[in-house]
């Protein structure tokens, strides 16, 4: 195990738990907000994947494809939001799983009928190939110092929205009272479909960029949407900052108990282990404080 | 052992900047009925949940019976005898309003981890039912579904299950809530025929039922106690008026 | 003829076509069957979770898997009886259930469904690391077990025991849900808080109907194991733990019977769309959402109102005997 290896996994495990912060925060704000649990945003990371394929496929430039990409997923929000999302404000968290459950498996069958059950691989876009000597002798792929650079200043502007704006202040406000947000004439409506696309657009971004590194196939979103939740269980739901601390905690966590679980304990149970460790980390965590670490709601 | 049933002792509670509960110390006597009014905001509901295991306060202590019951669950403080009856009627809607006192009654025994016997066949849990709800003025339509009652019939099922705990002490918290005209009679007849077999704390608005029954009041403004004492101490004091009706100037603005 | 001997006349016409209808049409409707009967128990372990104690578990598809390896995992090492290999998949399940349930039951709602579904992940990604059990292909079970001297190979046999297990369960979950502790638990799912206020304290008992549908959903996987004679992770998927669900609620949650009706619509649905294409969730998915948006109530629901059994708003299930005597049984120590 030399330092630069670890080094390196640390950079993985860092860009792996960005990744999860946007799938987590597009989670915990829609739930904290709206008061809706989305088991289709793994779908949304699935479709952010896939329509940058297509988009690919068709203007053969990664300048073109990316926006395009973003545009299809955010209009696929936008109609999701006002035909299922709309009428489960009211519902119960029963109601909310299932519905959103019905649309994974919709958009899990959707994408297979398109595109095949094949996994479809991404190349790099080609200004980003190539590799960064983050430590001598250490080289580190600049597609990811990329996407880990791009996540981090997603963050920033997610935050400045959230606190420095008329439209965050709506949404922290609307999170704590809608009908008040709504008798100051404010259309309601309006804002939550704003704040779903905005989760959406997220989540679609991580698709957009994970694709190249992880390759399109149906379901692909389902085991990211698994990571996002186990990050707001462990950071709290509705908080941001929970959802970043969590997802960090997860990513490196997952990514470095990969690595030295196998180099401690050489045995047959080794993967098992290693695929547990994320939720034996959530456990503990849950052990110590039920709400997670940064609840901002009580439950 | 102490003539007082519960002591609250400096208890303190607050929401980021907003002090809900401030020091407010306040003692029940064995068998008295303590009235405990304040204009709304004034932190009862706050109170209320402290007492109940509902909030943890940030400060202070809960004594009932002689016991620390501070950092004790829900269910512990009623099984040590602390009952409570909801503001906003809370009750079991897929039963009957008989399974609702039955099932209070219930929780008297041990244990329920029983799971042979048909629940609606044991006898020694219908029987006290029935008769509780006699006494709350609902022998008529105990095998009405509860979600089906009206909201006066819903306050009396609220206080039956209180009862059917055989507590000690009762925390009524606004019984009165919604009554019509009819209906606040006979909840005022039904308070006071418990007085002075149960220590009470009555939590309330309306200001005949408060000084016709409460052998002392505690008044909470603004999350701390700003007078305690008897009915005629409280009805001239001259704080509570200003805290409940504003200067003296606006009283004659006021309605009624 | 009053309500519930209604209700149980309309069980016992269901139960007499199960008994009859499969054998008659064939082997391939008498497997088909047999498959709606385990998913059913499963289902039914969900409802008792669901619809009446009001936990909305997206992980009973790990106790199912959990069953079926233990079962499967005995049988190939040998263990062929079924009075024992059951009982011990049970057991383990039950076993699993407790561990999953203590952690998992300290959270509510939102959390709860989330904690859950990632435990149940956790089982999926323990049963793919098993290299020696085939990883994340599963392995074959050589043969069935069976039960003291009734071997369980032929079909219609083994039919016949599983439907027999699932109406046990089924009146095992519905004495249990009368009992007191049954009282208990419904009152956790009307309101919990005032469950807590009376002096109950919710997590004991919800803890152990955990348990019990744990150990339901292990017997399932039994069974599937001996049907299929095949083991999979593919049965701890979340997939698998949100068509539980679907089944419920397709069928009626809330009444035992309508998960099995569930389990068999989704199984004719996905069987009779599959011969026309391999995409038949495409249309299950909105099917799935349009009930849950626009559809009030299951098909057992709707079959009551149909036959006049039940009340046409809607309103919740009246969970008390309506025609027990009320002058008789006021009297303290009157005769049970």
């Amino acid at each position: 195990m030399t330092l630069a290896l670890l080094v390196e996994q640390l950079f993985n495990g860092v860009q792996f738990g960005l990744m999860l912060f946007l799938m987590a925060v597009g989670v915990t704000l829609v739930f904290g907000i709206m008061r809706v649990i989305n088991l289709a945003h793994g779908s949304l990371f699935m479709l952010g994947g896939y329509f940058l394929m297509a988009a690919l496929a068709w203007t053969q430039s990664y300048a073109l494809a990316i926006p395009l990409a973003f545009v299809g997923a955010a209009a696929v929000a936008v109609v999701l939001e006002i035909i299922v999302l709309r009428p489960l404000y009211r519902r119960g968290p029963l109601d909310q799983v299932l519905a959103t459950f019905g649309l994974t498996l919709f958009f899990n069958e959707a994408v297979t009928v398109i595109w095949g059950r094949e996994p479809i691989p991404l190349s790099i876009p080609p200004l980003l190939t190539g590799s960064v000597e983050i430590m001598p002798g250490s080289a580190y792929p600049l597609y990811r110092l990329v996407i880990t650079a791009v996540a981090i200043v997603a963050g920033l502007l997610l935050y400045l929205l959230i606190t420095r704006t008329r439209i965050g202040a709506l949404i922290r406000a609307g999170s704590d009272n809608r009908e008040i947000v709504a008798a100051l004439g404010i259309n309601i409506n309006l804002l939550y479909t704003l704040i779903f696309a905005l989760s959406a657009m997220l989540a679609a971004l991580a698709g957009i960029m994970m694709g190249p590194l992880l390759s399109v196939e149906p379901g692909a979103g389902d085991p990211i949407l698994i990571l996002a939740l186990v990050v707001v269980v462990i950071g709290g739901i509705g908080s941001v900052r929970g959802a970043l601390v969590g997802a960090l905690m997860v990513g490196i966590f997952d990514t470095l108990s990969r690595v030295l679980i196998p180099l401690a304990i050489q045995t047959n149970a080794t993967s098992a282990l290693v695929g547990m460790a994320v939720y034996v980390l959530m456990a503990v965590v849950l052990l110590f404080s039920r709400t997670g670490l940064f609840a901002a709601h009580r439950g | 052992m102490s003539e007082f049933l519960l002591e609250i002792d400096h208890l303190s509670k607050a929401f980021g900047a907003l002090r809900a509960t401030d020091d407010v110390t306040l003692a029940v006597r064995k068998g008295e009925t303590h009235a405990l009014i304040g204009p709304n905001g004034a932190g009862k509901t706050t109170l209320v949940g402290q007492l109940t295991g509902e909030l943890k306060p940030d400060a202070g202590r809960i004594v009932f019976g002689g016991r620390d019951i501070t950092a004790l669950s829900t269910a512990r403080r009623a099984r040590l005898g602390l009952a409570r009856s909801f503001q906003i009627t809370s009750i079991f809607a897929s039963l009957s309003a008989e399974g609702n006192v039955a099932l209070a009654v219930q929780a008297t025994e041990p244990h329920s981890f029983r799971f042979w016997q048909p629940a609606e066949r044991i006898a020694r849990l219908r029987a006290p039912a029935r008769s509780l709800l006699a006494d709350v003025g609902l022998g008529r339509v105990g095998n009405v579904a509860a979600s089906r009652m009206s909201h006066g019939q819903h306050r009396q099922l609220e206080l039956g299950m209180a009862l059917a705990t055989r507590p000690r002490m009762l925390l009524l918290d606004e019984p009165m809530a919604g009554l019509g005209i009819e209906e606040s009679r006979a909840m005022s007849k039904l308070l006071a025929s418990l007085k002075g077999q149960y220590t009470i704390l009555l939590i309330e608005h309306d200001m005949d039922v408060v000084f016709s029954l409460a052998d002392r009041i505690s008044v909470l403004v603004g999350g701390r106690i700003v007078a305690s004492g008897s009915a005629d101490e409280i009805r001239n004091h001259p704080g509570v008026r200003v805290a409940y009706l504003g200067e003296e100037d606006d009283d004659l603005d006021a309605d009624g | 003829m009053t309500l519930p001997a209604r209700r149980g006349a309309l069980l016992v016409v269901l139960l007499a076509l199960a008994i009859a209808l499969p054998p008659y049409f064939g082997i391939y409707y008498v497997r088909f069957a047999t498959q709606i009967a385990i998913y059913g128990m499963a289902a039914l372990s969900v409802d008792l979770l669901l619809g009446y104690s009001g936990l909305i578990t997206f992980g009973q598809a790990a106790l199912f898997g959990v069953g079926a390896y233990a079962a499967g995992m005995l049988t190939v090492y040998g263990v062929t009886e079924a009075f024992v290999v059951w009982p011990c998949a049970i057991l383990v399940s039950m076993l699993a259930a407790g561990a999953i349930g203590a952690l998992s039951l300290r959270t509510r709602g939102f959390q709860f469904i989330m904690v859950t579904l990632a435990f149940a992940q956790m089982a999926y990604y323990f049963a793919q690391s098993l290299r020696n059990w085939g990883g994340d292909d599963g392995f074959t079970v050589p043969q069935r077990d069976h039960l003291g001297p009734l071997a369980l190979t032929d079909h219609t046999t083994f039919y016949y025991v599983v439907l027999a297990l699932l109406v046990l369960v089924a009146l095992f979950a519905h004495r249990i849900v009368r009992s007191q502790f049954g009282r208990v638990i419904r009152g956790i799912r009307d309101n919990e808080r005032r469950v807590a206020a009376i002096g109950f304290p919710p997590y004991p008992y919800k803890l152990v109907i955990f348990v019990i549908a744990g150990g339901i959903a292990g017997l399932a996987g039994a069974l599937m194991a001996n049907h299929a004679k095949f083991v999979s992770p593919a049965t701890m998927s979340w997939q698998l733990s949100g068509e539980l669900l679907a089944m419920v609620i397709l069928g009626s949650a809330n009444s035992l019977i309508g998960p099995v009706i569930g389990a068999a619509f989704f199984l004719a649905f996905r069987d009779v769309l599959s011969d026309y294409t391999e995409h038949w969730m495409l249309f299950f998915g909105p099917l799935l959402v349009a009930r849950v948006l626009l559809v009030k109530d299951g098909i057992w629901g709707m079959l009551l109102r149909g036959v006049g059994i039940e009340e046409a708003n809607g309103s919740p299930k009246l969970d008390y005997d309506q025609s027990a005597d009320p002058i008789a049984d006021a009297e303290p120590g009157a005769s049970r």
